[in-house]
């Protein structure tokens, strides 16, 4: 098991360069430059090109690489253009929010989807198995900006019942509760909106994957056993069933940072989504770059998260050498 | 005799786009306890539907028991509710598949797998489960048994997995082994090393065996009595050395001689000409009579009943005092 780790992570390092050579090319090839933003329309050429001297952007393109490889090892991943705070810095100050949000999001679409599927499954071609069938449909297939507005005008602008958007009511005068329960009501809407699609996702791997499981012999054996119907299908079959809904996780680890971009967008949730379109707009090339870097390690990370849950599901994995 | 299993007029039907199934339509028996009993037929003869029924395990968005009696130690199985069958399931009676390479659950140790047996059954701690564990392991003959209950099934050989199943399957002391075509998926070393095994436990044990199996020499091999089973319907039924001996039913007789005489020389096998009927259009008189050599005009009308004669049991009009079925 150890081995098999360390195997994984030892192939993770060369992609990891990969990716930081990419990310660095694409931006150097990305036509305009954040000068062209920021920079007074009635300042001369000869002190715009000597602005561009001093930051560095005229060095041969090798050694801007190598130095902004050297910033990723200190940990600060450059610093923005316009007022030279740390990219790492802006990125964690934005995480704890994303997290929230897509953590939420991730639980509730596992915690529902897994049990909607088995529950699918076991009962396939019944009306309730349609109906979850075209729900889930539903879900894959509404875009997250339509939902999300759907939810706003429904919940938010119609019934009241939830805010509109942002983090948390600004200067919320009440004991920790109060603020708590402003805090969960702010997250409500934008992680449905995330979770949904996901959530559907889930939702068909598992019902197609328990399908096909509860027709092997060892399912057979199980009940033979004199085993309950839940201790069948949640002991005996989920175990085996859970395994190609683990891909599924380790995907869905970027996949919901990336879908973060619209839903932080619609309900002005100041996370890393949000951050990034910030960035792209003002054409922030370091915090692009630091965000992009990110976002493929999480791809990366999640990957060895699902290698690694396959090993401990599966033992086939787990003990082949 | 103290019986362990009576079947009385089973009828198991599966309700199909088709049509339905008349899978087993009818059949009688019963076992004594520490019996073998071999239950003999084609695919699709009724036989593993046969012990589904007794199980009550028959997959019930399809299949239905329709009619009949089982009577397990005295008590009828189709009376029972599902949490009833469940406390007799894998502790009263148990079972063994076919399929050894895919009985056993891939994810869970062998430890795990027999261990949750006895914890259901008999309410043993994990710790008692894990040594008795290794006490069956033993008992099935499983080499370092306390390293192999350690063990994912992909680690071991098929015969291993089928010693591993029978332990599982005798973990509470049942009353009644079902074993369903129990050597069919391995070589033939290791099915004479099975078949021995369960020779020894049926003794050790007094457990009664139904075996079900296609194979004649498995049959001649461990069991005390023979069903045969043809079409859904028992064609002959009697001691082991009878049916052998002298077989009555032309179906049993052609299974007998389709069997190849390891002296003589012969360029082709004996085989029965024609196919088991479709079980949604059986014919209306004797099952068998389409692929009879002797079959009569008679045979094809009506259905012979299943005549006893000394404890040999045959449903076959060539046999002077066979009388008609009732119709049902």
């Amino acid at each position: 098991m150890q081995r098999y780790i360390v195997k994984r992570l030892l192939t993770t390092l060369p992609l990891l360069v990969g990716i930081t050579l990419l990310t660095f090319l694409i931006m150097q090839i990305t036509p305009g430059n954040p000068m062209q933003t920021m920079i007074d329309p009635r300042i001369s050429t000869a002190d715009l090109a000597r602005a561009q001297e001093n930051m560095g952007l005229n060095d041969p393109m090798i050694v801007q690489y190598f130095r902004w490889l050297g910033e990723i090892v200190s940990g600060n991943l450059g610093y923005t253009i316009k007022t030279g705070q740390s990219v790492a810095q802006m990125i964690l100050d934005r995480l704890p929010a994303t997290l929230l949000l897509t953590v939420t999001a991730f639980v509730f679409s596992f915690v529902v989807g897994v049990p909607l599927g088995v529950y699918s499954a076991t009962r396939k071609y019944t009306k309730r198995d349609y109906g979850l069938t075209v729900f889930s449909f539903i879900g894959i297939s509404v875009p997250s900006f339509f939902f999300g507005v759907a939810l706003i005008y429904l919940f938010a602008v119609k019934l009241n019942w939830f805010p509109t958007s942002g983090l948390a009511t600004i200067n919320l005068q009440g004991s920790g509760w109060d603020i708590l329960v402003d805090k969960a009501k702010h997250l409500v809407l934008p992680a449905l909106v995330m979770a949904l699609p996901n959530l559907a996702v889930i939702m068909r791997f598992t019902r197609s994957s328990m399908i096909e499981v509860l027709t092997n012999d060892y399912i057979r054996t199980a009940k033979a056993k004199g085993l309950s119907e839940r201790a069948v299908k949640y002991r005996h079959a989920l175990r085996n069933a859970i395994i190609p809904v683990i891909t599924l996780f380790g995907l869905s680890i970027p996949t919901l940072f990336g879908g973060a971009y619209i839903t932080e967008t619609i309900f002005n949730w100041p996370g890393m989504g949000s951050l990034g379109i910030q960035s792209i707009t003002s054409r922030e090339y370091p915090v692009i770059m630091g965000l992009n870097l990110f976002t493929s390690l999480l791809v990366l990370f999640g990957n060895l998260i699902a290698d690694i849950l396959y090993a401990v599901a599966d033992p086939k994995i787990r003990l082949s050498k | 005799m103290d019986q362990v299993l009576e079947v009385r007029g089973l009828k198991t039907y599966f309700y199909t786009e088709s049509g339905v199934a008349k899978s087993v339509d009818g059949v009688d028996f019963a076992l004594g306890r520490g019996r073998t009993l071999g239950i003999v037929g084609e695919s699709g003869s009724g036989k593993s539907v046969t012990s589904l029924s007794v199980m009550r395990l028959v997959e019930e968005s399809v299949g239905r028991i329709v009619g009949g009696e089982i009577r397990f130690e005295g008590e009828s199985l189709l009376d029972k509710s599902e949490k009833e069958m469940r406390a007799i399931r894998g502790n009263r009676i148990s079972m063994i598949f076919q399929e050894p390479m895919t009985s056993l659950n891939p994810v869970f140790t062998i430890g795990m797998q027999i261990g949750e047996v006895l914890k259901l059954h008999q309410g043993m701690s994990s710790a008692e489960a894990a040594r008795k564990c290794v006490e069956l392991l033993k008992l099935v003959g499983i080499p370092l048994p306390e390293q192999r209950v350690r063990e994912y099934p992909h680690q071991l050989s098929g015969g291993m997995r089928q010693r591993v199943m029978i332990a599982m399957a005798l973990a509470c002391n049942p009353a009644l082994l079902i074993a369903d075509e129990p050597t069919t998926a391995l070589d033939v070393t290791i099915q004479a090393q099975i078949l021995e095994l369960m020779k020894e436990l049926k003794e050790r044990l007094g457990t009664a065996i139904m075996l079900i199996t296609h194979d004649l020499g498995v049959v001649a091999e461990v069991a005390d009595e023979v069903m045969v089973l043809y079409a859904g319907k028992v064609v002959e039924h009697g001691a082991v050395e009878d049916i052998f001996r002298s077989p009555m039913h032309p179906y049993t007789r052609g299974l007998l001689a389709s069997i190849p005489d390891i002296d003589a020389e012969v360029e082709t096998l004996e085989t029965i000409e024609g196919l088991v009927p479709s079980v949604y259009d059986m014919p209306p008189g004797c099952r068998f009579a389409p692929r009879c050599k002797h079959a009569m005009e008679r045979c094809l009308r009506s259905q012979p009943a299943l005549v006893e004669t000394a404890g040999h049991k045959t449903r076959c009009f060539l046999y002077g005092d066979a009388s008609e079925e009732e119709a049902g």
